[in-house]
């Protein structure tokens, strides 16, 4: 064949090449689940968001069948792995049959875990699903099934601001809780709490919500035993303290939960200086009363932080005074800093529950704050003095613009 | 010669004729006793020029005292302002009079330069005097301009970068004056030593040269009589010692108000300048630069095809260069019934009227 006539066949080839890319490419599903409307229709528009569509994937590869082919009875053969809606119990597998096989997520996210399935089976969701029951959470309850975000679009809904109100869908329905005995008010207390302030009103997507706590794939309640490792895993130091403190073998001995015992599980509020000492808000005085080592340990270390407290505010006070009436304090404002500091650290050292250990950074903080308080007073008495000192130069300034005015008069008064 | 000094009577005279001998100040004294100030209506505005030189002795005293303790660094310049207003006797009071004496500074040299521009003062023979206070005037805004970033506070180094940007647009010249200004691409510790050198070698040695230039020809030419008044009988005083003492009355309750805004409205001091915090809000430029920048943001971002920026900073430039050359631009009208041009009038009074609009604007926006 000469030159010319391979020449003719090359557009031939290339149309061959194309149908057949085409031909491979048929969605006979998206095709006809497109023409209806409601549970048939939806899922074509939903999956034009999801992040399976987004990679490549289609409904066969989750659904099995045969896309390629026109006729629907054929297409969805269950010959052909077709599975129109699996049960609830074999959502986890059903997603796990890509999620927990690492040769082939890893084509798309190295990094990427594949032990939600088998994390899953250890969480309560798990253990009752392996049970029969079908009303608990799977895959889908979270992630949803059709339109799946990634967990870092704002618009997913187990993104964290979006996990609390996702699990509120199950657990803060009481008629859907009956029968689990567990309360479904957490949703209701979380909102309340210090860590979602944090998440919601600061946007911190760091602070904890349901999973931080929970576990995601896993959730299941920390036990007794295991919440002051829950809480130690951001207030580490906090933890550290009580577990070298003398209320650790004490509430292990009682079977209390350490942290949540004096700040709540689900509504844990901002901590106050009232939650310690003798009054009325302590929670101390729930096992301490008055007269025993405790409750005099508490007090003692209040009445400190209050000192504390007080002489920060006094500083301060005298600081914006002087600096609203023009004097320089930047300095002292700056140094009283580290006194504020001080207190944040006692009231962490608080959880050791040693008025030895308070004292060893309330005694340097006050210091800083009699210095500032001491910066400020000069700084007002300076004021005083300047103010004075202005006076008395007026006086003077004025007395010798009058002279002058005199002598101008005098030599103007003489006959020229 | 001065026939006082030609005839010594004491100790005095005698040092006097001494210095008369070599120096031949005699004819510096005989200027000054000859010189003859108009009393007139209008008379109140011939202060503003000696009141305004005063106020710039006041920054010279002041600003060398400060630079005893100034270091012109990033590093040390807010400390060491800091160091000035609360370690150092009474550098609180050198701080704030340094600042409020600037402040003060520039509004009696707009009002003088106004005053100058109304009474038509600046007509044949003082073309030149004219030229060298605007000059002057100039050079006291770049002294403004270079002093306020020198404390390396938060505003000061937010307003640099906006006002050296602006410096940027000028066709053809910007980028090259942009880092001129700045030592580099950007405000950092470059541009407060670049600004440092402005403010206290460069501009000073500019200003001295031209202030005796400008006194000069005050002393030699006297005073301008508006034209309203001329060839009528004017009533004269001695500069010497009767204008003079009144001077003096001026400058001694200058240093009261000095004393008492320094007192009761010291100088702030701010926050040290950090070059990675977002730009603090409502942030704007001394009170002097303040009708041109809010001018600037009232411009679209575009005219026609041209940059509405661009276009701002050239009317400016062109009207600084018109403000040189306003001497040479008034004629009599054409009736001949006026010795100066009632337009070039009616110009100035609608300049003053957009400056203070914009600047009252600017401090309500």
């Amino acid at each position: 064949m000469c030159q010319q006539q391979k020449l003719y066949l090359a557009p031939v080839i290339v149309l061959f090449l194309f149908s057949l890319a085409f031909a491979q490419k048929k969605d006979s599903c998206s095709e006809c689940h497109s023409q209806f409307e409601g549970p048939l229709g939806d899922p074509v528009q939903m999956m034009k968001t999801d992040i399976h569509k987004a990679k490549g994937l289609s409904c066969m590869d989750c659904h099995g069948g045969d896309a390629s082919l026109d006729d629907a009875t054929m297409a969805m053969d269950p010959r052909k792995g077709f599975i129109a809606r699996p049960k609830p119990a074999n959502v986890p597998a059903f997603c796990g049959k890509c999620h927990s096989n690492a040769d082939f997520i890893k084509k798309f996210n190295p990094a990427q875990r594949i032990d939600q399935e088998s994390e899953f089976l250890t969480s309560v969701h798990g253990k009752l699903l392996k049970s029969g029951d079908q009303k608990v959470a799977t895959c889908i309850s979270c992630h949803g099934n059709h339109g799946v975000r990634a967990v870092a679009d704002p618009r997913s809904p187990v993104y964290a601001t979006n996990v609390a109100e996702t699990c509120s869908k199950c657990h803060a329905k009481a008629e859907y809780m009956e029968g689990y005995k567990i309360p479904h008010d957490q949703y209701e207390k979380y909102k309340n709490s210090v860590h979602a302030k944090a998440l919601y009103e600061r946007q911190d997507r760091s602070a904890p919500t349901c999973n931080s706590c929970h576990g995601n794939h896993g959730a299941a309640p920390p036990g007794v035993s295991s919440i002051a490792n829950v809480c130690g895993q951001c207030h580490v130091r906090q933890s550290t303290l009580f577990q070298a403190g003398p209320h650790k073998s004490v509430f292990d001995a009682m079977g209390i939960g350490e942290c949540i015992q004096c700040h709540n599980n689900h509504e844990i509020l901002a901590p106050h200086d009232d939650m310690i000492g003798g009054g009325e808000k302590s929670t101390c005085t729930s096992c301490h009363v008055e007269g025993d080592a405790g409750f005099t340990t508490a007090t003692r270390i209040r009445a400190r932080l209050e000192d504390l407290v007080l002489a920060n505010s006094r500083a301060l006070d005298i600081l914006n005074r002087a600096e609203r009436a023009g004097m320089q304090v930047s300095k002292a404002k700056f140094d009283l800093g580290e006194s504020r500091d001080s207190l944040t650290n006692a009231r962490v050292l608080i959880h050791s529950f040693s008025y030895g250990e308070v004292e060893k950074v309330i005694k340097p903080g006050l210091d800083i704050a009699l210095n500032s308080y001491q910066a400020g007073e000069n700084a007002m008495n300076e004021l005083g003095f300047r103010r004075k000192g202005l006076a008395v130069s007026l006086f003077f300034i004025l007395f010798l613009a009058g002279l002058v005015y005199l002598k101008i008069r005098q030599i103007e008064s003489k006959p020229k | 010669m001065n026939p006082d000094i030609s005839h010594p009577t004491g100790k005095a005279d005698s040092l006097k004729q001494w210095l008369d001998d070599r120096l031949g100040i005699g004819e510096i004294f005989h200027l000054v006793q000859k010189k003859e100030v108009p009393v007139h209506r209008h008379e109140i505005w011939y202060y503003f020029g000696g009141m305004t030189l005063f106020l710039f002795m006041v920054q010279v005293f002041t600003g060398i005292l400060l630079l005893l303790y100034y270091r012109p660094s990033a590093e040390n310049a807010f400390e060491s302002v800091q160091f000035i207003m609360t370690e150092v006797q009474f550098g609180w009071l050198i701080r704030s009079i340094h600042s409020w004496s600037a402040n003060l500074m520039i509004a009696t040299l707009f009002i003088h330069l106004f005053s100058v521009f109304f009474l038509k003062a600046y007509r044949s023979p003082r073309e030149l005097t004219w030229v060298s206070g605007v000059l002057l005037l100039f050079i006291a805004l770049g002294f403004g301009f270079s002093g306020y970033l020198l404390p390396w506070n938060q505003l000061a180094f937010f307003a640099t970068k906006v006002g050296t940007d602006i410096a940027g647009v000028v066709p053809f010249v910007g980028e090259f004056m942009l880092r001129f200004l700045r030592g580099g691409e950007d405000v950092t510790g470059a541009t407060l030593t670049r600004f440092f050198g402005f403010h206290v070698a460069v501009l000073p040695a500019l200003t001295t040269a031209l202030i005796g230039f400008h006194l000069l020809l005050v002393q030699k030419q006297g005073m301008s009589v508006p034209p309203s008044l001329e060839g009528k009988p004017v009533k004269t005083m001695k500069f010497f010692p009767n204008f003079l003492l009144r001077d003096l009355i001026g400058w001694i309750l200058a240093i009261g108000v000095l004393a008492a805004l320094s007192a009761i409205f010291p100088w702030e001091l701010g926050e040290k300048a950090d070059p990675f915090a977002p730009a603090p809000a409502g942030i704007r430029p001394e009170w002097y630069f303040l009708f041109m920048f809010q001018t600037l943001k009232l411009i679209p971002a575009k005219i026609w095809i041209f940059d509405g920026e661009v276009i701002g900073v050239l009317v400016f430039a062109v009207g600084g260069l018109f403000l040189f050359l306003v001497p040479f631009i008034d004629r009599p009208g054409k009736s001949g019934k006026s010795k100066t041009s009632s337009a070039l009038t009616i110009a100035g009074i609608l300049v003053v009227l957009f400056i203070v609009g914009m600047t009252i604007y600017g401090y309500l926006d």
